[in-house]
């Protein structure tokens, strides 16, 4: 190979490399773009549905709108009240049940079950139940409570929603707690600290902000539920008068105002949406807040 | 971990345990008064009812008016569907159902002792959305809707179609039909009347709250049809009158019995129920056979029938009941079938003729609680 | 708890299956609830349960993938908290709402700015445009499935990638790959089992969801719900249950309804084990303390 040739071969192996590196920065830029319209297109829904309801649900709002049960349908009288409480009331009795046994159930099978049969058998069940279609849970609900107790009640659908609250409060703990590092545990252990002291004052602080995002997720996902209450809390128009009486929900009552012909009713409707999408934002903010605080973060997700 | 941080990390806990306390607290603070709340108030009375849709709107104007007759009763009536009602009735989980449908045998069986009480009429319109026909009033028949809703006629232009309506110019788009997803009294109505007047309908589909539709989109509820209708062009499909008339989409005039053509309304459905109303049943006996489509005389629309709200005969049968209950429950329905039928016009629903206000008068006489009459 | 589910659900199904026989109710197209010609067959429902899924996921995972690839390795900073945390929003948001935006605003959308292009293109050339559409179908019910999917695929693939050792990216940059090319060889390897699990959890959602795909997938019953194009009106295991249900009053429609609640069961199952299956399988590739998520 002679000078002249090979010098002709280094320049044809120079062009040739330089072509493929642009080609490589243009499939670079390609994907950058290409991720940039994915996050575009994502959010133009959000903005959409977020505009849509405000621009429809804002009007509708009052003193009176909040805190005053309905006026005859169609006359625009009155408000969503027993709507806003009966949504506290049930969610909220639906977290109180499922938070504590979601995260000691989390708690057994990251800390103390290891990977036995049971344990597995636990957690793949536990998938399933995140799985499992609303609608199911419902069912089981009205067969087993409202017929049970000869009513539709509270107690049907908060039980129905901690059902679905559940698994996913197991998964984000045991998850969270997993990614809790070795070191801290042993640290305990070196101190002679018993298992549940560690288990409860190093591991469950230091994955507090974990477990609360997932107790968060459970409380945005049972809000916003509709299927199961339709079954089992019937809905009504006056405020909460027991937990063996029917109640009122907000998921419930924008279902059932958009199904009837009146303007007044569909204006009703979007702004309980509105309600109902600031408060399970307002909570999520909240929580998010709260865990950021924590000076050791661990996050995870459902 | 120094012990500043481990301190600090003690009170970071404390302050979530205060923020747990006051969460609860104020879960506490809205369950404990409304409880107290409902225990001092012993005397009020709630009434949970639920069934059909269709007569929502008035049932829903009555607990307000009758509110302020009577403070002390609570009425509740929500609106899940018609066979929702009757299941929940016979589950006994209401105090009161609602359906547009009368009990058919299997269902009186299983729910021994129950009364029909008409308290309103319904028709049913068969609305559409015609680009060039924008105004209700286009003719039909019962045979030429039968074809159309089993997919045999496709074309607006069939010469079906078009020969009913020389004045028209109708597109030579496809029919798109639209039905209800849902199962629904609505549709028992209308499957009723095209059973009635088609005998293919009746041989290949049937009458039923949900049944085996050949074509069409399926849509929930009257506000889904509704919306279907008017978000698509070259559409046609069943809703309730009073909510075609709430929301003034087109309909169209359906040819009677006598052959004439009848544009559905208070007036025209009225008569229909006024020439059906002779032979009707007493409150205590099976309303199955009952129907209101295809009534005879000259001004009667063809589709129209009762919605009913079902008790028990002998109303402690439902555990949920006691005595102040039940009267409470009787005065409402009482005062509802005469003073409450006043309201029903200009929400665009039929008031019942007298013969049937009086024959729900005498249904409401014979129910007793624990065998004492309760009127 | 599983198993009282579990129990009641199978309890309530026997008679339909005694009725209709097991195979005879899975591959059963006919579904008729009026008294006296009752007959029920599930398959199309199935049918129209994995296609809305499948188009749900084919759109959902890219895009999910996309913002995540963004998110986590090439949008500053800056940026990447704030758009992290508005697709979170949209976790939020109840499925109700997507519901009512997609009845009222989005299928319009659909049907004039996708649907009809693709019609009038291809409507003689290929046979899955070949219907007239009218924003009430399967495309429509994916697509939004699609949009109520991606913030949770999204945000979990994105938390998967961040716990991906950085050494990884490093020794990827150092061999002089390009920004991208670092995401593929090095941190999609590592956190596929991750992303697959999210993709799951998503198709579960996708399998599951009942109201917002009422509202959309123009339920149409029996044959017909196999859909044959992709703007043909189907049906799914769950809008079905929720559109009959409240109105059963014969027990053996009941039946038949809690009948699909076992299928779907199943369903959920079969892909749950799936799952577990791929990801055992995958997750021999190295992984960190925190890799196995």
């Amino acid at each position: 190979m002679s000078s002249k040739e090979r010098k002709n071969y280094r320049m044809i192996l120079h062009e040739e490399m330089k072509k493929r590196y642009r080609t490589r920065i243009i499939t670079d830029n390609l994907v950058t773009v290409f991720a940039l319209v994915c996050v575009v297109a994502a959010i133009i829904p959000l903005g959409s549905i977020l505009l849509e309801v405000i621009k429809n649900g804002a009007s509708a709002l009052s003193f009176e709108f909040l805190t005053a049960p309905q006026g005859s349908i169609g006359s625009g009288k009155g408000g969503i009240g027993p709507a806003i409480q009966g949504t506290i009331i049930v969610v909220g009795l639906a977290s109180l049940i499922a938070t504590p046994v979601g995260v000691l159930a989390g708690i057994y099978l990251s800390e103390f079950a290891g990977n036995g049969i049971f344990p597995t058998v636990v957690r793949f069940l536990n998938n399933i139940l995140t799985g499992l279609p609303s609608i199911v849970i419902g069912i089981v609900g009205y067969v087993t409570i409202v017929l049970f107790l000869g009513s539709f009640s509270v107690w049907a659908g908060a039980l129905s929603l901690s059902i679905i609250m559940m698994p996913i409060v197991v998964i984000v703990t045991e998850e969270t707690l997993r990614i809790v590092p070795h070191s801290l545990r042993e640290a305990g252990y070196a101190l002679g600290i018993s298992k549940a002291k560690i288990t409860m004052n190093i591991v469950l602080t230091t994955a507090k902000s974990g477990v609360l995002t997932g107790i968060g997720l459970g409380i945005a996902r049972i809000a916003g539920e509709t299927a199961p209450l339709i079954m089992t809390i019937l809905g009504t128009s006056l405020f909460f008068s027991g937990l063996e009486g029917p109640v009122d929900a907000l998921p419930l009552r924008i279902w059932r105002l958009a199904s009837q012909p009146y303007e007044s009713a569909h204006a009703f409707g979007w702004g309980a949406a509105l309600i109902l999408i600031l408060m399970v934002l307002g909570m999520n903010v909240g929580l998010r807040l709260l865990a950021r605080k924590k000076g050791f973060t661990v996050r995870a997700e459902a | 971990m120094n012990k500043n941080k481990v301190l600090l990390r003690e009170f970071n806990m404390q302050k979530n345990m205060i923020i747990m306390s006051i969460v609860a607290g104020l879960l506490l603070g809205i369950i404990i008064p409304s409880s107290i709340f409902s225990v001092h108030a012993q005397n009020k009375i709630i009434i949970n009812g639920a069934g059909a849709t269709f007569p929502f709107p008035l049932i829903d104007t009555w607990r307000v008016d009758y509110k302020t007759i009577k403070p002390e009763v609570d009425i509740n009536y929500q609106s899940i569907g018609s066979g929702g009602g009757v299941k929940q009735f016979t589950a006994k989980t209401v105090d009161f159902g609602a359906t547009d449908a009368p009990l058919t045998a299997q269902e009186m069986q299983s729910a021994p002792g129950a009364v029909h009480i008409p308290e309103t009429i319904g028709s049913v319109v068969a609305a559409y959305n015609i680009p060039s026909i924008p105004d209700k009033g286009l003719k039909l028949t019962g045979e030429v809707l039968g074809d159309i809703f089993l997919g045999k006629i496709t074309k607006w232009n069939d010469p079906k179609i078009q020969s009913l309506n020389p004045d028209k110019t109708l597109p030579g788009d496809d029919i798109v039909v639209v039905h209800r997803s849902d199962g629904s009294g609505t549709t028992f109505v209308w499957t009723d009347y095209l059973s009635n007047v088609s005998s293919a309908w009746s041989q290949q589909v049937g009458k039923g709250k949900s049944v085996a539709w050949p074509t069409g989109i399926g849509a929930p509820g009257n506000e889904g049809v509704a919306n279907a209708i008017k978000g698509t062009a070259n559409t046609i499909g069943y809703i309730e009158l009073s909510y075609a008339l709430t929301t003034k989409t087109p309909f169209a005039f359906i040819q009677n019995k006598e052959g004439n053509f009848i544009e559905p309304s208070i007036a025209s459905t009225r008569a229909a129920v006024a020439a059906q109303s002779g032979a009707l049943p007493k409150g205590d006996q099976p309303w199955t056979n009952v129907t209101m489509v295809n009534a005879g005389g000259k001004d009667s629309y063809p589709i129209a029938s009762f919605s009913y709200l079902l008790l028990y005969k002998e109303l402690s049968t439902d555990p949920n009941i006691d005595e102040p209950k039940a009267k409470a429950l009787v005065d409402f329905i009482a005062w509802a079938i005469t003073d409450g039928q006043k309201t029903g016009e200009s929400l665009n629903y039929v008031p019942l003729p007298d013969t049937v206000v009086k024959l729900d008068q005498d249904t409401l006489k014979s129910l007793t609680y624990k065998g004492k009459p309760l009127l | 708890m599983v198993c009282l589910v579990t129990f009641s659900v199978f309890r309530g199904s026997i008679q339909i299956f005694s009725y209709e026989g097991v195979i005879g109710f899975l591959t059963g197209t006919d579904w008729n609830a009026v008294e006296g010609r009752e007959s029920f067959g599930a398959l199309p429902y199935i049918v129209g349960t994995l296609a809305s899924s499948a188009i749900a996921m084919v759109i959902g995972v890219p895009i999910s993938l996309g913002i995540a690839t963004f998110v986590s390795e090439m949008s500053p900073p800056r940026l990447a908290a704030p758009i992290s945390f508005v697709i979170e929003l949209l976790a939020a948001v109840p499925s109700i709402i997507y519901g009512l935006w997609a009845l009222f605003v989005f299928r319009f959308w659909i049907r004039d700015l996708i649907e009809m292009p693709l019609y009038n293109a291809f409507h003689g050339s290929l046979p899955i445009f070949a219907k007239y559409p009218f924003g009430l179908d399967l495309f429509t019910a994916g697509i939004v499935l699609a949009i109520m999917i991606i913030p949770i695929i999204s945000s979990i693939c994105r938390e998967v990638m961040r716990v991906v050792p950085n050494s990884q990216r490093e020794a990827a940059y150092s061999l002089g790959a390009t920004r991208w090319e670092a995401v593929r060889i090095a941190v999609f390897p590592y956190a596929k089992a991750g992303i697959l699990g999210a993709a799951i959890l998503g198709l579960g959602r996708a399998v599951g969801e009942t109201i917002l795909v009422t509202l959309v997938i123009g339920n149409v019953i029996g044959i017909a719900a196999i859909p044959t194009t992709l703007f043909s009106q189907s049906q799914t295991l769950s809008s079905l249950i929720a559109n009959e249900f409240n109105e059963a009053s014969s027990d053996l429609h009941l039946s038949a309804l809690i009948g699909l609640g076992a299928v779907l069961l199943i369903l959920t199952m079969i892909i749950n084990i799936g799952a577990r299956l791929l990801v055992r399988k995958m997750v021999k590739v190295p992984t960190g303390e925190k890799g196995r998520r």
